[in-house]
């Protein structure tokens, strides 16, 4: 059951994940961005079937709630007509192909050749919110602040960047 | 089918990485790009929680934790600036972006 829900959904993330960069029937990046969120949600049923389900949660809301709808906006904001009737470079294409190819060849060798870890208990209590909120709120509590600083420095920063006289 | 472990979840973000880098060199239009980089950070993300589960560890699931954060923050600056790039240049295509080429 879980083996054949791991396959549907990995299956499923990839297609998505493959629709995002090259689709045959529309380059218009709106597409790109509704692949994305199918891509997301299926990386968010991984994560459930990994047992983390604050991350599932947080996952769809920050990435399929917030970053698309940012990149949605965008979008919609930015006029891309043009973008279709570019010419895809077919030479640099195939290169591209080649080179992540044997990228990927070498992760999965590796993957293939490392040591496999040891079993464990099937009991999943470490995706729970409870233990995370307890480690993020003790041990991880100073880069928790600081990624509340960074924040507000990444809102200050856009808010600056998309002003109008910008210099 | 067999019990799914760590190596399958491995293979899997393996792909999706592969499959980002590949829209990040083949594609030209910035915003493409900018999804295939967050393809290549969720792939990351699969990796640590899989890693994470299967040794019984909470320290990945926190790190995929700051990385979603820190991500959210890199899409509102870079959305940004490409907001700002096509006000001054009208194109959000890489090859129009050459200024700084030798």
């Amino acid at each position: 059951m879980q083996a054949a829900a791991f396959y549907i959904i990995a299956v499923l993330v990839l297609l998505c994940g493959g629709l995002v960069i090259a689709n045959p029937v529309s380059r218009n990046p709106v597409t790109s961005a509704m692949f994305l969120v199918l891509t997301i949600l299926s990386m968010a049923g991984l994560f459930v079937l990994l047992d983390a389900f604050f991350l599932a949660a947080v996952q769809v809301l920050v990435y399929a709630g917030a970053v698309i709808v940012l990149f949605l906006f965008v979008i919609m904001l930015l006029d891309l007509k043009e973008e279709e009737r570019r010419r895809v470079n077919w030479g640099a294409a195939g290169l591209g192909v080649l080179a992540v190819g044997v990228i990927g060849a070498v992760m999965i060798r590796t993957i293939k050749f490392a040591r496999p870890p040891g079993r464990i208990s099937a009991v999943g209590t470490v995706g729970s919110a409870e233990a995370l909120g307890q480690a993020l709120f003790t041990h991880y509590a100073l880069p928790f602040e600081l990624v509340s600083l960074l924040l507000v420095v990444a809102m200050i920063g856009a808010i600056l960047l998309s002003r109008k006289d910008l210099r | 089918m067999s019990a799914i472990g760590l190596p399958q979840y491995l293979i899997v973000s393996a792909l999706l990485f592969c499959i980002g880098l590949l829209g990040v060199i083949v594609r030209r239009n910035v915003l493409v790009i900018y999804m295939s980089l967050e393809l290549m950070l969720n792939a990351g993300n699969l990796a640590l929680v899989a890693a994470s589960r299967f040794n019984n560890n909470v320290n990945g699931q926190i790190m995929v934790f700051f990385i979603i954060t820190v991500a959210a923050a890199e899409v509102a600056v870079g959305l940004a600036l490409i907001v700002a790039m096509y006000r001054r240049r009208q194109t959000t295509h890489v090859e129009d972006l050459t200024t700084l080429k030798l």
